[in-house]
């Protein structure tokens, strides 16, 4: 193999990454937060909601689950703008698209651990005399919080990685840095190699974040 | 947009075939080589458990964009030239086997450690105590999440366009950048993606429920 690594290069432009990796980390955090809305708003909607309510949150889910996140990225952003007349930049589609994505993801976390808050603690609510919008919020979503937990952080950690797709619409966070440095120094190994690297510790470093609070705050189903 | 999507509809056949052809290659190895390497994981000597435990998680730790990217334009350093084609699927695999890899891993675990106590107890050696007792109840814990994983693999197929493979996402962008209607064509690929995806997702529950008799 007459190929020799050399990293001085991507020293050379490690800007182009370390600002990448900020701005994914800001996508991610941005479309978690507007996901939770969306998810923790239709999770609660669907427990309590009539039969077109379900419906209409199961369709949602159901479409975004089923479909490549490439596919809704190309879609929001080139698609969308030939009928509503706004115009977004690259970084703002993105953001919607992932919230969207985010949220259908998060429903179903959401909604599987409001189904697991034990009847018990409902009825334990309802005997000391609180109205149903005081039982749902000081009974059954702190515990469905608590349930979650787990299934939050691996969706959070994986919504991260989703924020690569990003690249394909020249939103410049972590994995259009590296094709950058790729198409414009060719040391292709070198800059992979680093960039999976980035991508692992920010990952784990989250997923471990996570694990701690996990470990002070979940409960078994 | 009817007149769009039947005009589109043709062209996108091929595609639709390659997305389908890559899905079932990416599958069908990766759900061997992940087969082999969870049971490594599993009852495996500590350093085979180390290098697989080490594989499954900084494949999993990384978005399939980045690996399939590793892949395409790394591995022609090695001296290791494929075809976009080829390294796609080989992509996809390295992705799919590290998910099949904890499907097995979490089937194997599920099963009480009464059974292998049990099938110890009876004389069975190691090969026949997987052979007959655990695999056959391990293989329902594992269906269901295997099935609604092989989802994943076609959803994550959609990136190989990214490379130049002609799938169905490559077909949707060619027929867009010619007759620039991508509202309708972006909707039509996602309701041709959403149809795959769907029909595997009601298997994978429906095989949840007919397995669901069995209890700890």
């Amino acid at each position: 193999m007459g190929y020799h690594l050399n990293f001085a290069l991507i020293w050379r432009h490690f800007d182009k990454l370390w600002s990448g990796l900020i701005l994914s980390l800001e996508l991610a955090v941005v479309s978690i937060g507007i996901g939770c809305v969306i998810g923790l708003a239709l999770a609660v909607a669907y427990v309590s909601g009539n039969r077109l309510v379900r419906g209409l949150i199961a369709a949602y889910v159901e479409v975004i689950r089923n479909v490549p996140l490439l596919l809704l990225v190309y879609l929001v952003f080139y698609g969308l703008p030939t009928v509503v007349d706004i115009a977004y930049s690259n970084t703002t589609s993105f953001v919607v698209t992932l919230s969207a994505y985010a949220g259908a993801y998060l429903v179903e976390v959401f909604r599987s651990g409001l189904d697991a808050v034990p009847r018990g603690l409902i009825d334990a609510g309802r005997s000391i005399g609180l109205t149903p919008g005081q039982r749902l919020l000081y009974v059954r979503l702190p515990t469905m919080l608590r349930i979650a937990l787990p299934a939050l952080s691996n969706t959070f950690v994986s919504l991260f990685k989703d924020t690569s797709v990003a690249s394909v619409i020249a939103v410049p966070e972590l994995t259009y840095g590296a094709q950058w440095i790729n198409f414009n120094t060719f040391r292709i190994m070198e800059v992979y190699l680093v960039v999976t690297g980035l991508y692992l510790v920010t990952g784990y470093a989250i997923l471990i974040g996570l694990r701690l609070l996990e470990r002070r705050y979940a409960i078994g189903r | 947009m009817l007149g769009q999507i039947a005009y589109a509809f043709p062209f996108l056949l091929p595609g639709l075939w390659t997305t389908l052809e890559v899905s079932a290659i990416t599958v069908a190895i990766s759900t061997i080589v992940g087969a082999l390497l969870g049971v490594g994981l599993v009852y495996g000597p500590a350093p085979l458990r180390w290098v697989v435990r080490a594989f499954s998680d900084i494949v999993r730790g990384i978005p399939i964009l980045v690996l399939l990217f590793f892949v395409y334009y790394g591995l022609p350093i090695t001296g290791l030239n494929l075809q976009p084609f080829a390294a796609a699927v080989l992509g996809l695999i390295v992705f799919k086997v590290a998910q099949v890899i904890e499907n097995v891993r979490g089937a194997i675990g599920s099963i009480p450690r009464g059974q292998t106590d049990a099938a110890k107890a009876i004389g069975l050696p190691f090969p026949e105590r997987l052979a007959y007792v655990i695999a056959p109840q391990a293989l329902r814990r594992f269906l269901p999440p295997w099935l609604n994983g092989v989802t994943d693999a076609v959803k994550g197929s959609a990136l190989i366009s990214l490379l130049g493979v002609g799938d169905l996402m490559f077909g949707i962008q060619k027929v867009v950048g010619r007759t620039y209607e991508p509202l309708a064509l972006y909707g039509f690929g996602a309701f041709l993606y959403f149809v795959i995806n769907y029909a595997l997702s009601l298997a994978s529950r429906a095989l949840e429920r007919r397995f669901s008799y069995i209890r700890e």
